[in-house]
């Protein structure tokens, strides 16, 4: 308890020293007004000594505020009550009011104080100082002042200041904070460093290759940052909600007041009664259970290596009823490896192996990069030029020699002669001059845990599981029976998906969400398309984080079970939230209306609520423990 | 432009929404969010008038709370 009051700002200790303080003038006073009997007029002087004390900063701004013309403030509103209650004669009750509506606000302020830093601790990964070495001197300056090209030195315990290529050394990076990963990565000399992960072992020294404002850190800080900007639908609602409920109440307690006052003659209780709805009038509660719950959700999230770009895509995540896969990287590794090499006549394997990886020597493309790696051993040329040709393959030129490396498509529109192979693997064919080549027959394999989470997401309630890719049709159906997908849409250039995908979004439910997951290269027009695009392995790729609405740092497919989970939950937090600030408000209305309460419940449904409802939404950020 | 606040001393949920609200009105605001939460305003405005529109916002805030300070 002693650390706690320690931890506590100027402004609240100095609200808990007054709320202290006022507690023992207002026993003082109230001890006095049962032993003696004196006039009225010196009880109210006396009751008044810890009302002040308890409120007199909540007076001064209401006064201010009403200068300014906010009609309906928190303020105003506790002022008048309270101030109509020392009118009707209800002394204790009112600086009762004062002393628990304030104690309500310093807890709040705590609360929320303390919820917001266990958050901000969650997306802590921003580096304070980076160590450059220059003119042969080693020194520290701020991330900002790092230019691209300088040279760093990172030492164990310290952070990744931008993206950094590793010069020397070896060591084991930390990832976490970044991707909610705990193994730690090693890396080696020509290693590339993600900005924010922390130097475990060794120290380094690395080339910056970008500045602090490029760098990964840097864009998602920014990121998480600007979340708050695409505000959940229920947070708007709530909002405009507040905006009538206030005056609303006002009016119903100003009715309260007169009507029945003229009726039964009996002024002091109903005004006592409208002076409770003043109380409950309060919507801060109301407001305030929403966007803390997606707040909460999202800082979650952002602890286990999930980036979500604002409580509007949390909210829709929480009814996806369709899931969209793009294939390679998502469902599968994306790691092709080469299981057959099958030359035309008179061509060696080796020989047409040497001539495809040539062809990709420049390629990202996940088959060029297998096919390299099988042609390891072989001492490769670069070719002259090389154009790309999207959703086909690659068209190489080597002193003259046009080498096509592609998928049938490429060879046919290339007037290459030669026989498609019928079979459920992909191939890449090859064409040298004028003339077939050979094939290369590569597989992709299923993720570990691809069937897994499809099942699991199935469980959670999403209805049709669906496939995107641009392979054919039988090597498309044996990932998508080994991965549990329903539905496949096969053989589609880059083009096709959003065509595809606008039909899917076509046929869905009216309120039936959809997500589509991709590893964000190429697919940034669908991404954008889906109610939620997801991009998975998306750590130093700026494309997809831009584009994508979901960011899942690293590349685990069962990550997707873990966001739907939280979207879910944080859903359930809201709902229990804006039910039970706006229950309890509703009912101590009804209560108040009949007679049945008194004010310090109606301050108990405001301030107490707000409490409880931030305590609900805190538990968003405890950890599943596995 | 787009550029973040940090705003100290914000302290109750619906202020948040009162200021954000009366920021949106301004002229020559594009979007704006005062996130409770966050502590934080992010404001979206015409490059040219950007200054001016800020202070507008700056006097927004304090009338809503005027113990609420932006920090430039």
């Amino acid at each position: 308890m002693k650390e706690k009051i320690m931890s506590l700002s100027e402004k609240q200790k100095k609200l808990l020293l007054r709320i202290a303080v006022s507690i023992v003038l207002f026993a003082a006073a109230f001890a006095v007004q049962k032993l003696t009997d004196l006039s009225k007029v010196f009880y109210l002087l006396m009751y008044l000594v810890p009302y002040f004390a308890a409120g007199y900063d909540v007076l001064i701004k209401s006064v201010k505020n009403i200068a300014h013309g906010q009609l309906f403030d928190e303020n105003f509103l506790m002022s008048l009550a309270t101030a109509g209650a020392l009118i009707i004669g209800e002394y204790p009750e009112s600086v009762f009011v004062m002393l628990f509506y304030q104690t309500g606000e310093l807890f709040q302020s705590i609360a929320v104080e303390k919820s917001r830093r266990s958050i901000s601790a969650l997306m802590d990964i921003a580096p304070v100082s980076a160590r450059v070495l220059r003119d042969g001197e080693e020194i520290e300056i701020d991330p900002e002042e790092v230019t691209e090209g300088d040279t760093l030195i990172i030492r164990p315990g310290e952070k990744v200041p931008v993206d950094a290529l590793v010069l020397d050394g070896f060591s084991s990076l930390d990832t976490s904070a970044l991707t909610g990963e705990s193994a730690p990565l090693d890396v080696t000399p020509g290693s590339k460093l993600i900005s924010g992960c922390v130097n475990l072992t060794g120290a380094l020294r690395c080339k910056a290759l970008c500045e602090y404002e490029n760098s990964s850190v840097a864009k998602i800080l920014e990121l998480v940052e600007n979340s708050s900007m695409n505000k959940a639908k229920s947070e708007s609602f709530i909002t405009k909600f507040a905006k009538y409920y206030t005056p609303a109440v006002v009016l119903a307690a100003a009715l309260i007041a007169f009507i029945p006052s003229v009726i039964t003659k009996n002024p002091a209780e109903w005004v006592y009664r409208a002076l409770i709805f003043l109380v409950v009038s309060c919507p801060c509660a109301v407001v305030i259970s929403v966007p803390l719950a997606y707040f909460a959700g999202i800082g979650g999230a952002s602890s286990k290596g999930l980036l979500i770009k604002g409580g509007n895509y949390l909210e829709a995540l929480s009814s996806i009823k369709t899931a969209v896969f793009d294939k390679t990287g998502t469902l599968t590794t994306g790691r092709f490896a080469v299981t057959e090499i099958i030359p035309a006549e008179g061509l060696s394997e080796q020989r047409l192996l040497a001539l495809a990886a040539g062809a990709e020597y420049y390629s990202n493309h996940p088959l060029a990069c297998a096919i390299r790696k099988a042609a390891e051993n072989i001492k490769l040329t670069a070719p002259d030029s090389v154009t790309e040709i999207a959703g086909q393959g690659i068209e190489a030129v080597f002193g003259g020699n046009r080498v096509l490396a592609g998928n049938a498509l490429l060879l046919r529109n290339g007037g290459i002669d030669f026989a498609a192979r019928k079979d459920d693997a992909t191939f890449v064919y090859i064409a040298a001059g004028d003339k077939y080549a050979g094939a290369i027959r590569l597989e992709d394999t299923v993720k570990d845990g691809a069937r897994d989470t499809v099942f699991a997401l199935k469980k959670a309630g999403i209805k049709k599981t669906v496939m995107l890719t641009g392979d054919r049709r039988a090597s498309a159906q044996k990932i998508a029976d080994e991965a549990g997908i329903d539905e496949i849409h096969h053989s589609l250039l880059p083009g096709d998906k959003v065509a595809r995908l606008s039909d899917i979004l076509a046929k869905r439910g009216k309120r039936e969400k959809l997500f589509f997951v991709g590893d964000g290269i190429n697919d940034a027009p669908v991404l954008s398309l889906a109610d939620v695009g997801i991009a998975m392995g998306a750590l130093g790729s700026d494309a997809a984080v831009e584009a994508a609405d979901v960011v899942i740092m690293d590349d685990d497919i069962k990550k997707l079970v873990t966001l739907i989970k939280t979207a879910k939950k944080t859903h359930r937090v809201v709902t229990e939230n804006v039910a039970f600030a706006l229950g309890v408000k509703l009912a101590v209305l009804i209560l108040a209306a009949m007679g049945l309460t008194n004010m310090w419940v109606g301050v108990l449904a405001d301030v107490g609520v707000s409490v409880l409802c931030i305590l609900n939404s805190m538990r968003m950020l405890i950890k599943e423990h596995r | 432009m787009k550029k973040t606040y940090k705003l100290e001393d914000l302290d109750c949920a619906n202020c948040a929404a009162k200021m954000e609200r009366a920021i949106a009105e301004i002229e020559g605001v594009k979007r704006v969010t005062v996130s409770f939460m966050a502590q934080k305003m992010v404001l979206e405005a015409d490059d040219e008038r950007f200054d001016e529109i800020l202070q507008n916002a700056v006097k927004c805030i304090k009338k809503v709370e005027p113990d609420c300070k932006v920090v430039m």
